[in-house]
C-alpha cells in the first residue's frame, strides 16, 4: 500500500468530477488529495488525485477510469521522475512584540510569504511537496495555527516527457 | 421549426428504432403527444420497471438497443432496477426519462429526482439535456455509446423545456466522435500467437465461453473452433445458446449450479480458454481453486474485465468474433486430445443431471418436456431463483439469443417484462418465460400489459408456494429455519383470467404436455399453474465459498 499521483485528463462537462469521484468511493478507495483545473488543451481539464492503495487495485481502478467516456487518458505518474507540489495558506496567531519575528524567520527558512498581516495574525503562503508543508504546519503550532487551508497536489514529469504521453 | 420533442421522436427513427417501452406522466407530455401520430410504436406497461425489462429484453433477444421512456421522479426511479439489470449483463438499452424545467432543477421540484446522479453507478453513460439544440447529436451518441464495445445501458434526461422549446434543429454530425471512448475491436496479432501455442500445447484444455460470445454475436465461430481443435466447451450462464447443448463438446454450465462434468473438467484442466467472461463468484467458487493447474487466456473487449478476479497468462483485448476469426485463420491443425476427450465422456455419462421420475410432479421434469415439445426454436426467458437454474439446467437451447435471464444482477421480476420485448424482437417465435411464483408477483401487473397489446408469452409458473432458492439456503445451511419464505397458495389462473388471459392449473406429470402445447397453440397469452414438489432443490450445488468441484446433490465420484 503506497500512494499513487494519478493524473486524469478529461472532458471540461458538468458532472465529470463527480462520476470520478463516486467510482473511487464505490471501489472502497479514500482520496488523499483532489486537484482540478484546466490544462494545456481547450475544453479539457485535468484532474489530479493521490490515492493509497496496492498497486492491483490501483490498476483496477485506472481500468475503471479509463471506461467512463468523459475521460480521455489516466496515468499513473508514481514510478516516473516528476515534480509535485502543494500550496498552503496558515494563519498564524501573531500577536505585536511576541513572536511574530520568530515566525518571519520561520517562514523565510521554508521560503514562505508573508501575504497579509494584520493586527493579531499573519498568513502565511507556502509552496513545496507534502513534507515540506507538513513541516511547516507542525513548527507553527506553537505559536497557534488559526486556519490552515490547503490545495491538492498536482504533479507534472520532469524533463520533455509529459503526462499524456506515458503508456 | 421544431419542437425538442419532434427532433428526439425523428432522432429515434434515424437510430432504427421501432418499439419502445413506457408510461407518460407530467413532463413527458410533450414527448407524448407527439409519440401520438409517429409511426413508431409504443407499448405502454404497468410499471416503469417493466419497461426497462421490456427493452433488455427485446435488445437481448435482437442485438439491437433496446429504448424505453418514463417521467421524471418516480417514474425515473422506477426504471432504476432495469437499468442496473441491464448495465450486469452488458446489454444495450437507452433509457429515455423526462426532467422538471431547466429552471426548476435542483429546486426539490414536484417529481424531481436527480436521475443522472442515481444511475451513474449503473449506466455505461448518461446524459442531462439542458439545450434542445444538443438532443439530436446526444441521442446519436447515446445509441453508439450503448451499442458499440462492451455494450450497456445510456440515460438520457430531458427537462420538459427541452422537449417544448421550438429551434431551427442543427445538422447532426454523421459520426460519432468521443475523445474518451474508442474500444479494441481487433486482437493484438502477438497475443493472439501466444494464445495459439499455449492452446495447441495443452494436453486438457478447455472453453469457458460467456454472455460475450452472445453479444458479439460468435457462436459460429466458437462452434468451428472448438470442433477444429476438439475442445470440449462449458458456458457460463449467460453463455447457454452459444454451442447447441446436444453438442458432443459441450459440457453444459458450470459453477455453482453448473454441471458436474463441466466442474471437474475445469478443475482437472491445464488450459481454460475464457471467452468473455468474467470470473463471477458464482461461476469460480473460491477463485485459489478455479481451475488450480489451468495456464489461463482471457479474450474481452472491456480491459478492465482481464485479471480482475483471477490472474490471467495471455489476455487478448478485443471482440470476442474478431478475435476468433483471427484465430481461425491462423489456426494450424492438430490431433484430437483423445485420453482427454474421452474421461470427460465417462464423467457425462456417469454425472449426468438428475430429473427424478416418482409419478409426482418434478420441476425438471417440466422443463425437459418444453424442450422436447419447442425443440429449441422458440425463446425461453426466465425469472431468478430455482425456476432460472434448472431451466438453465434441464432445457436444451440449441441459438444464440433464445435464453434471455437477469445473470449478473438476479433481478426477480425480470421475466415476465424481458419476455414481452423478447416477442417484439422476434415476432416469429414462441416466447416463454419460465417464473417461480414468488418472482412471477414481483411484475404481475404486467399481465395487463400482455392482455392488453394481445402479447403471446406463455407463463410457465412452477409453482412451490415457497421463495424456492432462499428456502433451499435455509434447508441446507440454516437448519431448515424457513424464515419468511414461505408463500400463501395463489390461483395464478384466477388472476390471469381477470385480465382476460387464458390459463390451467397442472398437477401431475401427466397433464403437463399437454398444458403446454395448449400454451402453444393458443393465439395469444397463456399462463401454466405448474404445483410442482415443493421442496425440490437445485443440485448439484457448490456451497458459496467452496471450489467448484466440491459439490453436494451430485453423483458418488
Amino acid at each position: 500500500m503506497k500512494p499513487h499521483t494519478l493524473s486524469i485528463l478529461v472532458e471540461n462537462k458538468s458532472g465529470v468530477l463527480s462520476r470520478v469521484t463516486g467510482l473511487f468511493s464505490r471501489r472502497g478507495f479514500n482520496i488523499e488529495s483532489l486537484a482540478v483545473g484546466p490544462c494545456e488543451e481547450p475544453g479539457m481539464s485535468r484532474i489530479t488525485i493521490v490515492v493509497i492503495g496496492d498497486d492491483e487495485k490501483i490498476e483496477q481502478v485506472m481500468k475503471q477510469l479509463n471506461k467512463l467516456i468523459d475521460i480521455i487518458k489516466v496515468s499513473d505518474l508514481t514510478e516516473n521522475e516528476r515534480v509535485e507540489r502543494e500550496l498552503a495558506l496558515i494563519k498564524v496567531t501573531a500577536e505585536p512584540g511576541t513572536s511574530r519575528a520568530e515566525i518571519m524567520q520561520v517562514a523565510s527558512i521554508f521560503r514562505a510569504q508573508i501575504v497579509d498581516v494584520g493586527a493579531k495574525t499573519l498568513i502565511l503562503q507556502v509552496i513545496g511537496d507534502t513534507e515540506k508543508i507538513d513541516a511547516l504546519e507542525k513548527l507553527l503550532r506553537q505559536y497557534g495555527v488559526k486556519e490552515f487551508v490547503r490545495t491538492g497536489k498536482v504533479g507534472i514529469l520532469r524533463g520533455s516527457k509529459t503526462v499524456t504521453s506515458l503508456k | 421549426m421544431k419542437t425538442g420533442a419532434k427532433i428526439l421522436v425523428e432522432s429515434l427513427q434515424r437510430e432504427g428504432v421501432e418499439t419502445i417501452f413506457g408510461y407518460p406522466g407530467g413532463v413527458v407530455l410533450p414527448i407524448y403527444d407527439e409519440l401520438y401520430d409517429s409511426p413508431l410504436r409504443h407499448i405502454l406497461v404497468r410499471h416503469e420497471q417493466a419497461a426497462a425489462h421490456a427493452a433488455d429484453g427485446y435488445a437481448r433477444a435482437s442485438g439491437r438497443v433496446g429504448v424505453c421512456l418514463a417521467t421524471s421522479g418516480p417514474g425515473a426511479c422506477n426504471l432504476v432496477t432495469g437499468i442496473a439489470t441491464a448495465y450486469m449483463d452488458s446489454v444495450p438499452i437507452v433509457a429515455l426519462t423526462g426532467q422538471v424545467p431547466t429552471n426548476l432543477l435542483g429546486n426539490d421540484a414536484f417529481q424531481e429526482s436527480d436521475i443522472t446522479g442515481i444511475t451513474m453507478p449503473i449506466t455505461k453513460h448518461n446524459y442531462l439535456v439542458k439545450d434542445t439544440a444538443d438532443l439530436g447529436r446526444v441521442v446519436k451518441e447515446a445509441f453508439y455509446i450503448a451499442g458499440t464495445g462492451r455494450p450497456g445501458p445510456v440515460l438520457i434526461d430531458i427537462p420538459k423545456d427541452v422537449s417544448t422549446k421550438v429551434i431551427k434543429e442543427p445538422p447532426v454530425p454523421e459520426k460519432v466522435i468521443l475523445r474518451g471512448y474508442s474500444p479494441t475491436y481487433r486482437g493484438h496479432k502477438r497475443q493472439i500467437e501466444k494464445a495459439l501455442q499455449l492452446i495447441t500445447a495443452a494436453e486438457r484444455p478447455v472453453i469457458y465461453a460467456g454472455g460475450g460470445v452472445i453479444l458479439s454475436n460468435a457462436s459460429v465461430e466458437l462452434v468451428d473452433f472448438a470442433t477444429q481443435l476438439g475442445i470440449p466447451v462449458t458456458t457460463t450462464l449467460m453463455g447457454i445458446g452459444c454451442i447447441p447443448c446436444d453438442h458432443p463438446l459441450n459440457l453444459g454450465m458450470l459453477g455453482m449450479h453448473g454441471t458436474e462434468y463441466a466442474n471437474f473438467a475445469i478443475t482437472e484442466s491445464d488450459l481454460l480458454f475464457s471467452i468473455g467472461v468474467r470470473f463471477d463468484d458464482r461461476v469460480t467458487g473460491k477463485t485459489d481453486t478455479f481451475a488450480p493447474h489451468a495456464k489461463i487466456i482471457h479474450i474481452d473487449i472491456d480491459p478492465a474485465e482481464i485479471g480482475k478476479n483471477k490472474r490471467v497468462d495471455v489476455p487478448v483485448v478485443g471482440d470476442v468474433k474478431a478475435v476468433l476469426q483471427d484465430m481461425l485463420l491462423m489456426l494450424k491443425k492438430n490431433g484430437q486430445k483423445d485420453a482427454w476427450l474421452k474421461k470427460i465422456r465417462h464423467w457425462k455419462q456417469h454425472h449426468p443431471l438428475k430429473c427424478p421420475q416418482d409419478g409426482r410432479l418434478h420441476p425438471q421434469f417440466v422443463i425437459r418436456q418444453m424442450s422436447e415439445l419447442l425443440g429449441g426454436d422458440a425463446i425461453i426467458v426466465s425469472e431468478v431463483g430455482q425456476n432460472q437454474m434448472w431451466t438453465a439446467q434441464h432445457y436444451c437451447f440449441k441459438h444464440p439469443r433464445t435464453w434471455i435471464t437477469s445473470g449478473g444482477l438476479g433481478t426477480m421480476g425480470y421475466g415476465l417484462p424481458a419476455a414481452m420485448g423478447a416477442h417484439f424482437a422476434r415476432p416469429d417465435l414462441p416466447v416463454f418465460d419460465v417464473a417461480g411464483d414468488g418472482s412471477i408477483q414481483m411484475n404481475i401487473q404486467e399481465f395487463g400489459t400482455i392482455s392488453h397489446n394481445k402479447i403471446p408469452v406463455k407463463i410457465a409458473i412452477l409453482n412451490n408456494r415457497f421463495l424456492g432458492m432462499v428456502r433451499q439456503w435455509q434447508e441446507l445451511f440454516y437448519d431448515r429455519r424457513y424464515s419468511f419464505t414461505e408463500l400463501p397458495s395463489v390461483e395464478f389462473v384466477k388472476i390471469a383470467n381477470a385480465y382476460g388471459i387464458e390459463g390451467v392449473k397442472v398437477e401431475s406429470p401427466d397433464d403437463v404436455m399437454p398444458a403446454l402445447r395448449a400454451a402453444l397453440d393458443c393465439d395469444g397469452p397463456f399462463v401454466m399453474d405448474f404445483r410442482i414438489e415443493r421442496e425440490e432443490n437445485v443440485f448439484p450445488m457448490v456451497p458459496a465459498g467452496a471450489a467448484i468441484n466440491e459439490m453436494i446433490g451430485g453423483h458418488p465420484k
